[in-house]
Order: structure tokens, then C-alpha cells, then sequence
């Protein structure tokens, strides 16, 4: 057992408004610059569609994440190292920015400078890339918002695979719900197994997947092996760029920017502590509806003494090992089991998790009939079909998801007797499993939300690591070359900071 | 000046070439990359990058062994200078015209295609208009060499790379008096030699063939020092 710690997050899909808050943060603070105008580290995507980019969840077309070869063994469904370097100088799988979107913005100026006119100025769209007007904008970073566009076209969704389609494009069957993605700092990530350079890594004392932009060569290898399409190829530097789940923040104690003004409160961060000598066992499980099983099964329990002694052993701090025992993280996916990984059959080991939405009864007329038991409707009735959830997030399987739509809708029978008639409705909470304890600390971290239960993030110990003398009175962020006195070490002198140690895993 | 041009100048171009890419890769690592423009505009990419990419290894690895292997070995492995030198025409010439066409595609669609266009530096194009104009020069001395078959003219070529390479003195006279193609294409290439590290060239130093006996697939880094 080799105990490391992750942070994770879990998005509380029930509760999302689809205002798309985090996107926008997130791109006023790390995205608006040139080059990655159109890259969207968090996006909001409305489902059923095709999403951003393009039909990213196709992975025949884009060919992301990984495949289990005959052998047992995992590899990149690109391919492996050999067809990756010979399909360096074009890389076949490689989107254009017309998947994604050419970014683009409006002639505002014109509105306030224009002469006197018979007709009113309008602002129109001009490239980010070329600065030459575009006549017709032909697809966005959210183009299908709240079912915008044919039903012909987002129900190629892959969602669907094994759903009969064709009803719920009927307006009096139609269904959406919202879905908030971002990169999944996986434990299995595809992308760093794709760089040819090396250059992507995953941290060890908190599981953050970043990339060290001086080593990235622009070899885009990391964009075709994602299979959620979370790496970004900067256009204007020709590096790479992805999610850095606000790690500076993180590092000291505050949630990511997306989680910190989610106005719905639908985000959680909290310690996971996994096994990662089983990374490659659990990732390779035959079976792809196993591999959510699977995954809980890598999750080590951080109330467990032996797991405790273990954690410590790794150099695991007391408090990192606290936040794991008051993770939400762990309360959703292990105890109460209401979230899941996005995708699994990716084979990545995703670590932003999701808590599936209720929707409304099929239809009014079919209400009636409908056969409750303690106040609470059979969840196949819900208005989201099932398979579809389970397509998401279980590669398939039906059964879990099912189990937590029925905990959440028990949650609020029991809830709803409590405050209102007054009353414990034992029988429900026992049909889901549940003790009434467990219901109301549900309930405490679901409905209220507190920011404290939300976000448990324990600081990171610089001190552990580094002689605190040594960095006093250092530069802080820069670029690479030094501080703003202009001394930069020798040039061919040993760096005067210890660089991080790399391994293998 | 014959001495100086291929007496003097190689040395000082091979120095700014080794030299400025040690100072880049250690001063600015953050500029060294491939600065692929494939998001942008994937079409005339996949084909021209590839011919491209394919004929320039070919063409170099060829000047490499060709020039660089003492004549002594041909003549010890019982080739012909003759035979080297049409087998040198054959292949450059296949992988020269696979280069050519792929460097035009890649030339027009920078020229062309407003996204690549405008975001093209001088140095972009620049360089990629001299290695073309070193690929037509390259293809023109196939005619030359057709001329006169016998190897006699490459052993010239080689003997001054190779005295080049090894420091003899006198290098140069070899040269005296080859065709003026053949010096023009020396003069270009050493010219590419100076202009390599403040060009995008400098990627295929970093080509990533450390991948493929990377042990596993996954990277972790570490805080901790090393005592693990």
C-alpha cells in the first residue's frame, strides 16, 4: 500500500443553474489572454448535446483516453509510444479550433463612434485570431445552450447509446440538465502518458495535473489523449495549457475560483487518500461497468488505523490526514455513494465526481398512476432517463445511479415529514439504507451547504520541503528569469533552488 | 576570400549554431518548441508537414553520412565513387522533392490562410523560404553531378567537410573549384547553421525520442528531496 493524497471534487449536479459562474471566473482569471481566448478550463455544458468541443465523449473520432489491450495491459487509445512519435508531425487526432470555436468578439467601439446613420450601429463580430469580421458565427463554447439548436444534431450525444432517442425530441418529453466540466486531475491521466516531452506531471502531496510549460515542445499529443478534451493547445506561445485547479489557492487553504463563486454552492473539495500502487490493477478492470466499483475500491478509508499508520509512513501531514476523515469528498462517493466519476470507461480514474440531478415526473398524466411507496416515486419515472445518467457516469450500469436518485429523493420525503409534519419517517430512510443521522448530515452538506463543509482543504507545508530562509526576500512568480534585479545566477552555474523531484510511477 | 568563406565561416556558423542554442535552451526555455500552427488550420498541414518533415530527416541524415564517412571506407567497402555518387543523387534527389512539395504546401498555406498568416513571424517565414530556396539549390546540383558521373566532384565535397570536421588546414582549396551551385548551397546551409537558434529549427534538437524508453507512462513529481 502506497498511501497518496488527492484533492478531489464533487459537483452536486442537482443543484446547478446553469449561470455559468465558474466558466466566466475562471476565464477572467486564467484564460483571457491571446492564444487561449477560446479555451474554457471550466465550461457549462447543456445535455443532451454534442458539447465543447464537438462531440468531445465520441472516442472513436478523437480516439482520448485509454484502451485495454488484449493482453490486459493499459495504452493510450491513440496509441502507443511507437505511433505516437511517428504521428508527431501531424497528429491525426488533433481537433481544430473550429471544433472548439473560433473565438471572436464584438465591434463595440462602432456603437458609440458611429456617424449619424438611418439605421441604428450595431456591434459586430470580429476573430480573435485573424481580426477580420466574421459574417455568420457558426458555433460557440456553448452553442447548445438550454437545448438551443435541432434535436437531430445534440441527440448525437453519446449518451444516448442505448436509449430510444427519438421521444425525447418530442417537446412533451424533452429533457436537459447542465453539465459543468473541468480538467478531472485524473489518477490515471491520459494526458501525461501521451507527452512526448515529459512535461506533464501529477503532484504527489496533492494530485494537481499540471504542466511545466518550459519543457512542453508543442507536440499537442496531450490534446488527443484527453479524453475530455481538457487540454488546451495555446495558439500565440505553442504550449500547452489545462486546468491548474487554482493550485496557489488551494496550496493556501481556499477553494478553486469556479468552486469559491459557484452561486448555487453545487461544488465540494475535499482529501481523498487513494492506494497508487493499484492505479494501473484498478484502471485495467476487463469489465467497464466495473470500473466505477473499481475505483471506490482505491479509496483507502483515512478513519482506518492501519490506513492512518500508512499515511504517515508516506510523509502525509497530521492535517492533510484530518481533512481526509472530514472530506465531503468521501462523504458523497464513499459513504453515501451519490457521487460518480465522469466517464470511467475512460480508464483515467477522473477525480471531479458528480451527483446526478432529480427531474421532474415523466408526465402529469402518468403522475397518478404512478406507484409510491412512503411518499416517494419509483426514480425510472424521473423525466432523465436513467441510461442516460448511467452512460455519463457509470459506463452503463443503471443500479448505482439508480440507489443515489433514490437516496436524494428519500432525503427530501424524510426531510419534508420531519419539518413539516413533524415527524421521523423511519421506514424511508431505511428503505435507501440510510440512518436518520446519516439523512440529516446529508441534508446538512446537500441543502445548507455551509462553506466550511464544502470546502476542507488542508494548507500545503512549504516548510516541509523548503529552507523558508532561503526563498525570504525571493521574487516570488516570475517567468523563468529571475527577479525584477535583473540577477538571474549564472549561466551555466547549478540553480540556486532545488528543482522538484521527478519519479516514475 | 574562398578561404574565408569555407575556411573561417563554417567554424564561426557552427559555433553561433551551438553556442546560441545552449544560451537559448538555458536563458529561455519557455521560447523552445515545435510552435505547431495544426489547431489553426488543419488543412494542406497533414500532408505538407509530413513530406516535409520526412524528406529534411532523410535529406540530413544523408549529408550526415555522406559527407562525414572518410572516403577511405567507401573505397574499403569497395563502393565506387561513382556508384556513391548516384546513389547520393537518387536518394536526395526522391527526399529532396518529397521535402520540396511538402515545404511548398506548408509555405502556401502560411502565405495564404489569414489565421497562419497573420500570426507568421519574419523569422517563420524567412526560415522556411531559405530552407526551400536551400532544397531548390540542392535539386539544381543533381543536374550539375549528372554531368559528370565519376564521383570526382563529390570526393571534393567530402574532403573539405571532412577536413572542416577535423581541422585540417587547407580545407577550403578543395573547394577552389567546384560549381558555383555547389558553393551557393554550402553558403545558404552554413547561413541556416547561424540563423538556427533564433528559429523555431531549434525543436528538432528536443525531438522526444527519450519517449519511447521512458520507463511506464505516468510522471509524478515530488516536493521532497530525493532520499527516497
Amino acid at each position: 500500500m502506497k498511501v497518496r493524497a488527492q484533492i478531489g471534487m464533487v459537483l452536486n449536479l442537482d443543484k446547478c443553474i446553469g449561470c455559468h459562474t465558474c466558466s466566466v471566473s475562471c476565464k477572467n482569471v486564467w484564460t483571457s489572454r491571446e492564444g487561449v481566448e477560446y479555451a474554457w478550463f471550466n465550461n457549462v455544458e447543456t445535455k443532451p448535446g454534442i458539447g465543447y468541443p464537438k462531440d468531445w465523449e465520441n472516442q472513436k473520432r478523437w480516439k482520448g483516453g485509454w484502451t485495454r489491450t488484449r493482453k490486459g495491459q493499459l495504452q493510450p487509445r491513440q496509441g502507443g509510444k511507437w505511433r505516437i512519435l511517428a504521428n508527431i508531425f501531424a497528429n491525426p487526432n488533433l481537433p481544430d479550433i473550429d471544433d472548439f470555436y473560433e473565438p471572436f468578439d464584438f465591434d463595440y467601439d462602432h456603437l458609440k463612434s458611429a456617424p449619424e446613420m438611418q439605421a441604428f450601429p450595431t456591434a459586430r463580430p470580429r476573430s480573435k485570431i485573424t481580426g477580420q469580421r466574421m459574417e455568420k458565427i457558426e458555433w460557440g463554447p456553448n452553442w447548445e445552450e438550454i437545448l438551443g439548436g435541432e434535436f437531430a444534431k445534440r441527440s448525437q450525444d453519446q449518451n444516448f447509446e442505448g436509449v430510444q432517442k427519438d421521444i425525447y425530441g418530442e417537446y412533451e418529453n424533452t429533457f436537459m440538465m447542465y453539465l459543468p466540466r473541468l480538467c478531472e486531475h485524473c489518477l490515471n491521466p491520459a494526458c501525461v502518458a501521451s507527452c512526448p516531452s515529459g512535461a506533464i506531471y501529477k503532484r504527489e502531496d496533492d494530485g494537481v495535473v499540471l504542466i511545466d510549460q518550459e519543457k512542453c515542445r508543442g507536440w499537442r499529443m496531450c490534446v488527443s489523449g484527453c479524453p475530455y478534451k481538457k487540454i488546451y493547445y495555446n495558439w500565440s506561445t505553442g504550449k500547452s495549457e489545462k486546468c491548474i485547479l487554482c493550485y496557489p489557492r488551494l496550496e493556501s487553504g481556499q477553494p478553486t475560483v469556479c468552486s469559491e463563486t459557484c452561486v448555487g454552492r453545487i461544488r465540494y473539495l475535499g482529501v481523498m487518500l487513494y492506494d497508487a500502487d493499484r492505479i494501473a490493477e484498478v484502471a485495467s478492470v476487463e469489465d467497464e461497468a466495473q470500473l466505477y466499483d473499481a475505483q471506490l475500491g482505491i479509496f483507502l478509508d483515512p478513519s482506518d488505523p492501519a490506513v492512518i499508520e500508512a499515511a504517515r509512513a508516506e510523509g502525509i501531514p497530521e492535517d492533510w490526514i484530518r481533512g481526509a476523515q472530514n472530506s465531503p469528498i468521501w462523504k458523497m462517493a464513499m459513504e453515501w455513494k451519490i457521487a460518480f466519476p465522469l466517464h470511467p470507461e475512460y480508464r483515467t480514474l477522473p477525480m471531479v465526481w458528480y451527483v446526478p440531478p432529480l427531474s421532474p415526473i415523466q408526465n402529469a398524466a402518468e403522475a397518478g398512476k404512478i406507484a409510491a411507496q412512503d411518499d416517494m416515486p419509483d426514480v425510472r419515472s424521473l423525466r432523465i432517463p436513467l441510461r442516460y445518467l448511467a452512460n455519463m457516469l457509470t459506463a452503463g450500469d443503471e443500479a448505482p445511479v439508480a440507489a443515489a436518485l433514490e437516496r436524494m429523493l428519500a432525503m427530501r420525503s424524510y426531510m419534508r415529514s420531519k419539518t413539516i409534519d413533524g415527524v421521523i419517517n423511519l421506514g424511508v430512510a431505511k428503505r435507501v439504507g440510510l440512518t436518520p443521522h446519516q439523512i440529516d448530515e446529508m441534508y446538512q452538506l446537500l441543502a445548507i451547504a455551509n462553506y466550511e463543509d464544502r470546502f476542507v482543504i488542508p494548507t500545503t507545508h512549504r516548510e516541509l520541503v523548503e529552507d523558508a530562509y532561503d526563498l525570504k526576500g525571493g521574487c516570488g512568480f516570475t517567468d523563468g528569469n529571475g527577479c525584477s534585479s535583473g540577477h538571474s545566477g549564472s549561466l551555466f552555474g547549478g540553480k540556486k533552488f532545488r528543482s522538484p523531484q521527478e519519479f516514475i510511477a | 576570400m574562398n578561404n574565408f568563406l569555407f575556411g573561417v565561416f563554417p567554424y564561426i556558423a557552427i559555433t553561433v549554431m551551438i553556442l546560441g542554442s545552449i544560451i537559448r535552451y538555458d536563458r529561455d526555455p519557455f521560447t523552445w518548441k515545435s510552435k505547431s500552427s495544426q489547431l489553426l488550420r488543419r488543412r494542406q498541414f497533414v500532408l505538407g508537414s509530413v513530406l516535409f518533415h520526412v524528406g529534411v530527416l532523410m535529406i540530413l541524415g544523408g549529408h550526415l553520412v555522406g559527407l562525414l564517412t572518410p572516403v577511405a571506407v567507401f573505397d574499403a567497402l569497395g563502393v565506387s565513387h561513382g556508384a556513391k555518387q548516384v546513389l547520393a543523387m537518387t536518394a536526395g534527389g526522391i527526399a529532396g522533392v518529397m521535402a520540396l512539395a511538402g515545404g511548398g504546401l506548408l509555405l502556401h498555406r502560411r502565405l495564404t490562410d489569414p489565421r497562419i498568416r497573420i500570426h507568421s513571424s519574419f523569422a517563420d517565414t524567412g526560415i522556411l523560404v531559405l530552407l526551400l530556396a536551400q532544397l531548390v539549390l540542392g535539386l539544381l546540383t543533381i543536374l550539375v553531378s549528372m554531368q559528370h558521373l565519376d564521383g570526382h566532384e563529390m570526393v571534393k565535397l567530402m574532403s573539405w567537410a571532412q577536413g572542416i570536421a577535423y581541422f585540417r588546414s587547407g580545407a577550403a582549396d578543395h573547394l577552389a573549384d567546384v560549381n558555383i551551385l555547389f558553393k551557393m548551397h554550402i553558403l545558404l546551409g552554413l547561413t541556416i547553421f547561424v540563423l538556427f537558434p533564433f528559429t523555431r529549427l531549434v525543436h528538432m534538437i528536443s525531438a522526444p525520442v527519450r519517449y519511447v524508453w521512458r520507463p511506464g507512462y505516468q510522471i509524478v513529481r515530488s516536493k521532497r528531496p530525493a532520499a527516497r
